[in-house]
């Protein structure tokens, strides 16, 4: 190797600037840490490589709580969303899931913005190739490409889908990231060095197509909704307000299909020649063909990529067919039929790591000052990056600071669920956030993100005072407000009666309290407003927590009482030099499990799979002993 | 938590103490070998140390040159034994000195005495038994009439396992089938209709009714039909119970303390147990001329499964009679009419609505009448006798309840037409409740639950 220079120091390096990147970089930075963040390219700085939206079913949630926390997502989607849509309106509240399409230049150059005008951060386009540590195992610097030594205390590795990347569809495959971009070719082998294995993940894209050549009349339009919710707490809905594009839905058919069969083989993930494992929660549209061959037809959305541009992406068809026959695919669509492919779909395969080598901080075991977030970790989706991001920027940076790293649990946050899976579970395909993996999910709603983590975020740091204090104003009102229609009877007189009737429920024929009423199905706390004489004017988003605390104060108050069950197991602590050989009745895959996952409480180690409930008593009746 | 060292040599006798023609030590652990072979002196041949495994050896225990009895001793070494630790067990004549004797030289040899359930836990830690094994264990050394103890062998073999195990894969499907309509929104052919949600829990609550239901008759076999004897004075309350225990000649076990001062007897009659309360207090007072206790009998009553109200036919009804009919109303309740053999001066207009058996304790008439009505109040109906009584302890019925707690939550969420992710999250709790029967979920406390139920040397 040529000679090193010495560059730059910095507290914290994060290396790679998507969107586990960009969380990281600035929490690091807005916590006070000199931090760089390295990318390959600066023009690709929160660059959405797959699918133009933001959010989704639990997704959505992952944003709302970055937010929470202090985060960038969510504010940046606000500045650059085109169509907004709360989903799952049908359902219960704690799956309502707010998402919204992007123009993803605009996301990417807004971000971009962001970060370059961060006090302490400072964006270096360049390729890491090397991490350095001392003897102690501890993170002493990087090396990038350029032979340029940059020393710092913490590094972050959020490197997405570059490593040793390689996309590919039907014969063709081309070494390089998402989108034509260089792939990182070096840190690989730095990574295997310091003793971490590495392991093959896949995932893919569709075809984006010419707008001017696709029949929107044979489609059916999805309109953004009215009412808008802002992703950011921060933001009121007037502030965002702004003209929505809209997406079209159409349908695959057995034209499709068959052309799909008929092509099989010459699809790299049917000859072998796709190593990696693609994530069975967002599969191609040749592996839904294969796997659900009953169907008669796929959902197939077609959404803008934004605003100055004619590409429009094919979600829900994402392939490593031939060229041609990627073509001829799509043209059997509904409203198809003469599109033309601006960008092909392809299928691409990177390095990443299991995340059993990390603890729930997100620093790796036996490296100090090593964290890592992202694609890299082994999950898939801009969302669960950020959320990573922001908890391996934030403990990078608490490390760094001599400081307890932050660590949600199960009860607090999706992002609590997302880490401790992939931290406890096998990790056999890219992991997705959804909204049963969460146990405690009527407690961790998108709509009280604030309410359960900007406490948090203001402890932290990322949270400002003058925010802190909108927050508390909001949440003493959501109190003062449930406390008062608690107390509030309603008598049987005619105009509550009317009212009732009107909407379809019981007449009363004695006085009822009106959080009795509201309980009702048919009846919510705002349609009451003409009977509850004494009713203050509140925001929207108050007057949405007064009802689904009351509405459902049954419900929530069984989950609290799980939650509080959860807590004994957690509280349950097990000795960091616990020696797993010493505990009798271990069933062998539970030992390994168990000694190389090092489980903090008796619930954590519940959770690792391969651990069954008769080996967490055997660790409970040794801990006793 | 119940603090157990797993590396020690255990003992305990293993038989109750006091009876029977043989008493039997056990020794169990790594020391439990050489612990025996330093009291063992064989009749012939080798020491114990070199005989082989599963052998019975003939000879005496002597400890300290004084021989504690003559003595079978069964050797065998692990794995493949009880506790998968090598296991001794010293045969020797029953007795109270016999058996003590040997226990101390044991003890002082070296060995600790095993804290109740020990042999068991040990087999259960130690990966022989899975945990409804272990408890099934437990239930057939409590077992105290045979049909007790089917249900155990049942329970040792796999059944309520598989039993649970598929309520749970029903729970499972259904969750799936909700889970994944609220994760792919834009999809909706996952979804599950309300009726077809309704059907399916309405089946599994059901099932799992069955299941409490056949829990309640676990226990009347495990543990006896709780029955109290209620009438007043010198109405021939102690005459039926001796009448009952003598003509049976079927005491399995008197609880607890000195025959002098018994409070409960069980007794057996044709395979139904019969758990008599408070006989000691009949044996006391019926003779004596004495005011009836009302509150006395009114609280033995509510703790009763069977009330037995005796009143003599030769005396008219008094007011007494009158407080016992009524305070024992919502009981399952024979009304018995002592004294047949005598002019009868209740009347039949009194007697309305009682269904009373008469019988004649002294002439020894209608008391089979008695047994086949007790027969039919409690192994009728839609039990169907053993299939659904696998479960008798307590930890599981608790499982279970709580398991139809959820079921029902999740049909009111139904009924009310709340949105499905509600109706999930029960369905969720179902799982798990039904889960801790298995040891499928977690429990933090469930060891000491298990084990605390042990008797002492098993």
């Amino acid at each position: 190797m040529s000679q090193l220079y010495e560059a730059e120091s910095a507290d914290v390096v994060v290396i790679g600037a998507g969107h586990a990147g960009c969380e990281a970089a600035l929490a690091s930075a807005r916590l006070g840490l000199e931090t760089i963040i390295f990318t390959i390219n600066l023009d690709s700085i929160g660059m959405m490589p797959c699918n133009p939206n933001i959010g989704g079913s639990s997704k959505g949630h992952l944003v709302r709580e970055i937010d929470a926390l202090g985060g960038e997502m969510g504010k940046n989607i606000d500045k650059t969303y085109i169509q907004s849509r709360m989903l799952n309106m049908g359902k219960g509240p704690a799956v309502y899931s707010l998402r919204a399409q992007a123009d993803k230049n605009r996301y990417h150059t807004e971000m971009k913005r962001t970060l370059e005008n961060t006090d302490h951060l400072y964006v270096r386009q360049g390729e890491v190739v090397d991490i350095l540590t001392d003897d102690d195992n501890r993170v002493t610097g990087v090396v990038t490409e350029s032979n340029a030594l940059y020393p710092c205390r913490a590094v972050v590795i959020c490197t997405g889908t570059y490593l040793q990347a390689r996309c590919l569809y039907g014969d063709t495959i081309i070494q390089s990231g998402p989108n034509g971009l260089r792939g990182s070719s070096h840190l690989s082998e730095c990574l295997k060095r310091l003793g971490i294995p590495l392991m093959r993940y896949k995932t893919g894209t569709p075809a984006r197509i010419d707008k001017r050549t696709v029949d929107f009349s044979k489609m059916q339009e999805q309109k953004g909704d009215e009412k808008l919710v802002p992703f950011s707490f921060e933001n009121r809905p007037e502030d965002i307000a702004r003209e929505q594009v809209s997406c079209y839905l159409t349908y695959t058919n057995k034209n499709t299909h068959d052309i799909i069969r008929a092509n099989l083989d010459r699809s790299p993930l049917y000859s072998g020649v796709i190593e990696g494992t693609g994530p069975r929660y967002c599969p191609s549209i040749e592996d839904k063909v294969v796997r659900f061959a009953d169907k008669e037809r796929h959902q197939i959305f077609i959404e803008p990529e934004g605003e100055d541009t004619n590409e429009l992406y094919v979600s829900g068809m994402s392939s490593s067919l031939p060229e041609d026959v990627q073509r001829d695919m799509y043209r059997t669509l509904p409203g198809l039929e003469h599109c033309r492919i601006m960008r092909t779909a392809y299928a691409i395969e990177y390095d990443c790591i299991s995340a059993n080598l990390l603890k729930l901080s997100l620093e790796f075991k036996d490296i100090h000052g090593l964290f890592s977030a992202g694609q890299f970790n082994g999950t898939s989706g801009y969302e669960e990056a950020a959320a990573q991001g922001i908890i391996g920027g934030i403990n990078a940076a608490m490390y760094c600071m001599n400081k307890p790293p932050l660590i949600l649990d199960r009860s607090q946050a999706y992002i609590g669920v997302l880490i401790d899976d992939i931290i406890n579970k096998e990790s056999r395909e890219p992991y997705r956030m959804m909204t049963s993996r969460a146990e405690y999910r009527l407690l961790l709603r998108q709509d009280n993100a604030d309410l359960r983590l900007t406490e948090i975020g203001h402890e932290i740091g990322l949270i400002s005072d003058e925010r802190y204090n909108k927050f508390l104003e909001k949440k003493e009102s959501i109190e003062r407000e449930i406390k008062r229609v608690n107390s509030v009877n309603i008598a049987p007189s005619k105009e509550v009666n009317q009212l009732l009737a009107s909407l379809g429920t019981a007449e009363l024929s004695t006085g009822a309290k009106l959080s009795e009423i509201i309980r009702r199905p048919e009846i919510t706390y705002d349609l009451t407003a003409p009977i509850d004489k004494d009713r203050p004017q509140l925001s929207d988003e108050v007057r949405e927590q007064v009802n689904i605390q009351i509405k459902y104060e049954g419900y929530i108050k069984r989950q609290l009482n799980q939650v509080e069950q959860f807590k004994k197991l957690e509280e349950k602590k097990i000795p960091e030099d616990i020696n797993y050989d010493e505990v009798m009745g271990l069933r062998i895959e539970a030992r390994q499990k168990l000694a190389a996952i090092r489980p903090v409480s008796i619930g954590q180690a519940s959770r690792i799979s391969g651990v069954s409930p008769a080996d967490v008593n055997m660790i409970l009746v040794h801990l006793e002993r | 938590m119940l603090k157990i060292n797993l590396s020690d040599t255990i003992a305990a006798v293993s038989t109750p103490i006091g009876s029977g023609g043989i008493g039997i030590v056990r020794i169990s652990g790594s020391e439990a070998v050489d612990i025996a072979n330093g009291l063992f002196v064989p009749h012939k041949g080798k020491s114990l140390a070199e005989r082989k495994s599963h052998s019975i050896n003939y000879g005496r225990l002597v400890y300290k040159g004084q021989v504690c009895d003559e003595v079978l001793v069964s050797l065998m070494r692990a794995p493949n034994t009880y506790t998968r630790e090598d296991v001794v067990e010293i045969n020797c004549h029953g007795g109270i000195r016999a058996v003590t004797a040997v226990l101390e030289a044991v003890l002082k040899s070296g060995a600790r005495l095993a804290e109740p359930g020990e042999f068991t836990k040990r087999a259960f830690l130690n990966g022989r038994l899975d945990l409804t094994q272990a408890e099934a264990v437990i239930d057939i050394i409590n077992a105290k009439t045979d049909k007790s103890r089917e249900a155990a062998l049942k329970r040792l073999d796999g059944r309520l396992c598989r039993k649970i195990r598929s309520l749970r894969e029903d729970i499972l499907t259904m969750i799936a089938h909700i889970e994944a309509a609220i994760d792919y929104p834009e999809h909706d052919d996952e979804t599950m209709t309300y009726s077809m949600i309704e059907e399916g829990v309405r089946s599994v609550t059901m099932q799992v009714q069955n299941l409490i239901n056949g829990a309640d008759i676990g226990r009347i076999y495990n543990e006896g039909i709780r029955t109290v004897i209620l009438g007043k004075p010198n109405v021939g309350k102690s005459s039926l119970l001796n009448a009952v225990i003598d003509e049976e000649r079927a005491i399995v076990t008197d609880i607890p303390g000195t025959t002098r001062d018994v409070l409960e007897e069980l007794i057996n009659i044709g395979g139904i147990p019969l758990k008599l309360v408070d006989t000691a207090g009949i044996r006391d007072t019926d003779n004596a001329i004495e005011k009836i206790g009302v509150e006395k009998s009114r609280k033995l009553a509510a703790e009763a499964d069977l009330v037995l109200l005796m009143l003599d036919g030769s005396r008219e009804l008094s007011d007494d009679d009158r407080e016992l009919i009524a305070l024992s109303e919502d009981k399952k309740r024979i009304v018995l009419v002592n004294k047949t053999d005598l002019h009868q001066n209740i009347t039949a207009e009194e007697l309305k609505g009682l269904d009373p058996v008469f019988l004649s304790v002294k002439a020894d008439k209608g008391l089979d009448e008695l047994y086949d009505r007790i027969k039919s109040m409690f192994f009728s109906g839609d039990i169907a006798e053993n299939e659904e009584a696998l479960i008798s302890n307590e930890r599981n019925k608790n499982s279970l309840y709580k398991a139809k707690l959820h079921l029902d939550n999740v049909l009111e969420t139904v009924n009310n037409r709340m949105p499905e992710d509600f109706i999930s999250m029960d369905l969720t709790q179902a799982y798990e409740a039904l889960g801790e029967i298995t040891g499928e979920s977690l429990e933090e406390d469930i060891i000491d639950k298990i084990f605390s139920e042990f008797c002492l040397g098993k």
